[in-house]
């Protein structure tokens, strides 16, 4: 294996990066919801959330996995951006990142229950306009 | 010899975010006043955080008007430490207090380090790390989890106001 298996500090990431904030979907939103859109790395967010800034041994003993496999979704984990690594001593701990989860939230959940909550105001006041409340 | 906390205990939270921007205007947006007050909590340093030495980050006017609305007095100071390390715009290291609550304040100073690298295609990469030992509740407080109780949603929230402020050059609307 060679020594930079694990890829540089932000290679991944931005890269081709683009700014949109008028609703298009970026490579990071990509990489966030697809490295979502597993339960393994669910689970390993999961783990981390509990206990963050674990070592590789101390995450796969939490999952019937092989090393490698484990390796493999912490590795799409860190190029979503939703796990960071920092050297402790020998030790390599992962930390996870929230805030990736944070700019999704707020591009596109929030917009869609906002858009909700308006629509119950306008019925509201549709409503009371009717019964001449 | 080891600085290895134990693994049952969260006492380092690091939180990183890529952002369309210099170097050196994460580093403005992170030490200078003028930028500060338009993201996260508001309020900033007294002084540009320029040199090694105490430093002192003064309260907005949005957080005074909370903590009167909430019964206390208006507070002047959110926090206070030392500026330990200064290479700009790479790396700030800080030991941090926050002295708006007294309860947060008894926990004493913590260690937060921002470290600011250049990527490729214009893009800078911010690592905040805080290293929270003593300070479980300061540990909630910026991990957002007091959010709903109107206390800001911690390092997230504050990280990315700051990325849409310099990408955008307008403040995020909410929060």
């Amino acid at each position: 294996m060679p020594s930079e298996f694990f890829h540089a500090p932000g290679s991944g990431l931005t890269c081709d990066y683009l700014v949109t904030y008028g609703g298009e979907v970026t490579d990071d939103d990509d990489r966030v919801f697809k490295a979502l859109a597993d339960s393994t790395r669910r689970s390993l967010l999961d783990r981390l959330f509990a206990n963050d800034g674990l070592t590789l041994t101390q995450l796969e003993s939490v999952l019937e996995m092989t090393r490698f496999g484990v390796m493999k979704h912490l590795r799409v984990l860190e190029d979503a951006g939703l796990v960071v690594t920092r050297r402790s001593g020998r030790e390599k701990l992962h930390f996870l990142n929230p805030i990736p989860i944070r700019l999704v939230h707020d591009r596109w959940i929030d917009k869609y229950t906002e858009r909700r909550v308006s629509a119950l105001v306008d019925l509201k006041l549709q409503l009371e306009k009717e019964t001449g409340a | 010899m080891s600085t290895m906390t134990s693994p049952e205990t969260k006492t380092t939270q690091v939180f990183r975010v890529y952002i369309k921007a210099s170097p050196q205007a994460v580093w403005d947006a992170i030490t200078k006043r003028e930028w500060t007050e338009r993201y996260g909590y508001g309020g900033g340093p007294e002084h540009d955080l320029n040199k090694t030495g105490p430093y002192r980050l003064l309260t907005s006017e949005k957080m005074k008007t909370a903590s009167i609305e909430m019964g206390y007095p208006a507070p002047e100071v959110a926090v206070d430490g030392e500026v330990l390390e200064i290479d700009e715009p790479h790396r700030l290291v800080l030991t941090w207090r926050m002295v708006m609550d007294g309860r947060l304040s008894a926990e004493g100073f913590t260690r937060l380090t921002y470290e600011i690298d250049e990527v490729p295609n214009g893009v800078t990469k911010l690592t905040v790390v805080h290293e929270l030992e003593g300070a479980p509740m300061l540990a909630q407080l910026i991990a957002g989890e007091w959010e709903g109780q109107g206390a800001g949603g911690g390092w997230s929230w504050v990280l990315s106001g700051l990325k849409t402020l310099l990408e955008t050059g307008t403040e995020m609307v909410h929060g």
